[in-house]
């Protein structure tokens, strides 16, 4: 190998080594994303699971009440 | 990091020494000095976890120990080729500077070690802080060794007379430094906020199921 070669592996090492830790760290923030989507989706399904039975207890009792009426 | 490479491949005078092969010096350098300084700057979020007891620290001193871990790699493997070029071997054995440089990279590597073997808690937080305190002793050994050195193969650039070097040598060097810095300080936030965003998402998960 020639002296400018092995300038060119030194800097070449770095310039891989730099961009495969990039890489790591762009794979763990997409799936950080994921992540986050998938929590945002679990929390929207609770608030809907949570609003249910709120709204149905009265609109039952107001029909029982009715019914009861008659 | 740009400037500093054209600077250091293209702009600034060959050395009548040591030839093309001494380019090497522009990265090399910086990058060991980058590693030392995170070790440093671990074992000092080490120390005032120990002294404030702050859980954040615990994070922040693992993450400056993972990036001296990666400049560490790095300085072994440049220094490596640019031993081979100069001095026409990958690694001497006989000389202390390299072999105490090896000893602090891998006594941080075993931190690793200690820190995975332990659960995650209040004790692994301080035992691990505790280990980071005891390598910081390694770093102005290693350091000096290279000053110390008897044989003096590798080097001394920087002696009390000032650099060794001519002026255009040592901005391009101070440049190269300040991007490596740079780099290394991107790096150090970029996956600091990854590990505490990760933790405070396994949290938000415990919590929602």
């Amino acid at each position: 190998m020639t002296q400018g070669q092995y300038v060119a592996a030194a800097y070449g090492a770095v310039f891989v080594f730099v961009l495969v830790y990039v890489a790591i760290i762009a794979a763990k923030l997409a799936r950080l994303q994921r992540e986050t989507a998938e929590l945002l989706e679990l929390a929207r399904s609770r608030e809907r699971l949570d609003r249910v039975p709120d709204y149905a207890a009265p609109v039952r009792g107001s029909r029982e009440g009715a019914t009861g009426t008659e | 990091m740009g400037l500093a490479l054209v600077l250091a491949l293209i702009v600034v005078a060959e050395d009548q020494d040591q030839g093309v092969s001494q380019r090497i010096f522009y990265i090399h350098v910086p990058i060991a000095l980058t590693a030392y300084f995170c070790f440093g700057l671990g074992a000092w979020k080490a120390l005032l976890l120990l002294w404030r007891g702050e859980e954040r620290y615990d994070l922040e001193s693992y993450v400056a120990i993972h990036q001296g871990t990666i400049f560490g790699a790095l300085t072994l493997i440049t220094g490596s080729i640019w031993a081979k070029a100069s001095w026409g071997h990958w690694w001497l054995w006989s000389e202390n500077q390299l072999v105490l440089f090896l000893v602090l990279f891998l006594f941080y590597c075993a931190y690793f070690m200690l820190r995975f073997s332990l659960e995650e808690g209040s004790r692994r937080a301080r035992s691990s802080a505790v280990y980071a305190l005891f390598g910081v002793v390694l770093i102005p050994v290693s350091f000096l060794a290279i000053r110390l050195a008897e044989n003096l193969i590798h080097p001394t650039v920087f002696t009390r007379e000032g650099p060794q070097m001519s002026g255009s040598m040592f901005a391009t060097f101070c440049i190269a430094w300040a991007a490596v810095t740079l780099l290394a300080y991107v790096l150090y936030r970029v996956e600091l906020a990854g590990k505490r965003l990760d933790a405070d998402l396994r949290e938000l998960r415990e919590v929602l199921q």
